[in-house]
């Protein structure tokens, strides 16, 4: 019989009235409930087949979860339910962090976008998110809620495999955190796919730099690859190889051949492993050449 | 499973429906209102064959569980003609050459309606970046874009 409207697979929809009873559900029900924002990920793995859940919880309307704060001295309080539309269009974001309005907009589509959010990419942990990158090179950290209430995790070390992270039964992110951003910070986040948007990231490589008189090149220039390995990483060695000396073009394409080196990625549906090492080695010299240059002209 | 009962607007219509807990807001409006111009294309968010508005903002409705819908505003293609007249939107890419087979077009016109509430002077990129969640493999979209504009400038 051809299913000609192939639907998700049963559960139990649950909409806690707090952090705490969301929190007591899920831990209660550890291995059988999970909970969701937008629903973009979970909804399409459901439909084909992959996680088998009893419950889903909601978890969208809960305290806070929906602002977006700015403070000079702290920095950005980004609540985790908060869209990805509404971050890419918000004022305050533009303006201190333009690096995760530029990831944020490479993100599928505008109706896929009203609903998808930065946590939900955080959370769902796959190597390709695309504002993983962003997250990690503006120092991110997150406030989760679990059973013993609320904790914060660095996001440096979240993730631990594909779809894998440190959150544990009874957890939920409550927001996101970014530092104030560094004085004259430059970005760039530069996606491949099979085509022009909308795609799942084949590479993504984001750049990110800034005058750092500490270091004997005068500059601290970070990069960091998306579906190149299990997880979103950074490559540490990128920014001490620009640290350490003068920044010329030719160390940048040393630095892109490093990159080269650093990443492990799979051959899949969407590209072949050596592809995808040639296209981090194009790409890293696209994204730091273009960072070195407008802090040079800064 | 659960059932929930939810209240909600659509298109501009008062509903009080008893939704399972694993129904999506299109098969909701598809089975349940007999509200068929929305379509399925792909199930997966990535087509936008299945684009309506919920609270003003275009969603893949095949994402959205019709039971998160309680209090909201949707709008279909079907609320877009005001008194049997179609709206400058669907009128511009009707006369515009913009509709083949019609499958993506419900879509379509949801997001380009969006658009121009948003952005009533869009340049091309913005048109084209407003349609990237909308698939069409009849008309190679130009005419779609066309029409789009043609409704801008009015």
């Amino acid at each position: 019989m051809i299913n000609v409207h192939p639907g998700l697979p049963s559960f139990d929809y649950i909409q806690p009235g707090s952090l705490a009873e969301a929190s007591s559900f899920l831990a209660e029900h550890q291995g059988e409930a999970r909970p969701f924002m937008g629903g973009t990920d979970i909804f399409v793995r459901l439909r084909d087949g992959f996680g088998d859940y009893k419950y889903l919880v909601d978890v969208k309307k809960l305290d806070g979860m929906g602002t977006i704060n700015f403070d000079p001295a702290e920095g950005l309080t980004l609540g985790a339910a908060v869209d990805m539309n509404r971050v890419i269009g918000s004022e305050i974001i533009q303006e201190h962090y333009p690096l995760l309005v530029e990831a944020a907009g490479r993100v599928a589509s505008y109706q896929l976008r009203s609903r998808a959010t930065i946590a939900g990419n955080i959370c769902n942990a796959s190597p390709a998110g695309d504002t993983i990158g962003a997250c990690l090179l503006l120092d991110a950290s997150l406030q989760v809620h679990g059973s013993r209430g609320f904790r914060t995790e660095p996001l440096n070390s979240f993730f631990l495999g594909p779809g894998q992270t440190k959150l544990e039964p009874g957890d939920i992110l409550t927001a996101i955190k970014l530092p104030p951003p560094p004085e004259g910070l430059v970005s760039r986040y530069i996606k491949l796919g099979r085509n022009q948007a909308s795609d799942l990231a084949i590479v993504g490589v984001t750049a990110a730099g800034y005058p750092d008189r500490g270091r004997p090149s005068g500059y601290r220039i970070r990069l960091a690859l998306a579906s190149v390995a299990p997880v979103p990483m950074v490559v540490e060695e990128v920014e001490s190889f620009l640290s350490g000396e003068e920044v010329t073009e030719q160390r940048i394409a040393a630095a892109a051949r490093i990159a080269q080196e650093a990443c492990s990625p799979i051959s899949d549906v969407r590209a072949s492993a050596r592809y995808r090492e040639m296209m981090v080695r194009n790409l890293s010299q696209q994204a730091l050449l273009s960072v070195w240059k407008s802090l040079k002209a800064a | 499973m659960a059932n929930h009962t939810i209240t909600l607007k659509i298109n501009g219509e008062l509903e009080r429906l008893e939704v399972a807990s694993n129904l999506t807001l299109l098969s909701m409006l598809r089975q349940k209102l007999t509200l068929t111009g929305t379509k399925n294309g792909c199930h997966a968010g990535e087509c936008g064959a299945c684009t309506v508005l919920m609270n003003g903002e275009p969603v893949n409705s095949c994402l959205v569980l019709a039971a998160e819908c309680d209090g909201a505003d949707i709008v279909t293609v079907e609320g877009l003609a005001r008194d049997g007249r179609l709206n400058p939107v669907q009128e511009a890419v009707k006369d515009a050459g913009g509709v083949q087979c019609g499958f993506c077009t419900p879509g379509i016109l949801i997001s380009a309606h969006a658009l121009l509430e948003r952005s009533p002077n869009p340049s091309e990129d913005e048109i084209k970046d407003a349609l990237v969640g909308n698939l069409c493999r009849c008309t190679g979209y130009v005419r779609i874009i066309d029409g789009i504009k043609q409704a801008a400038s009015l």
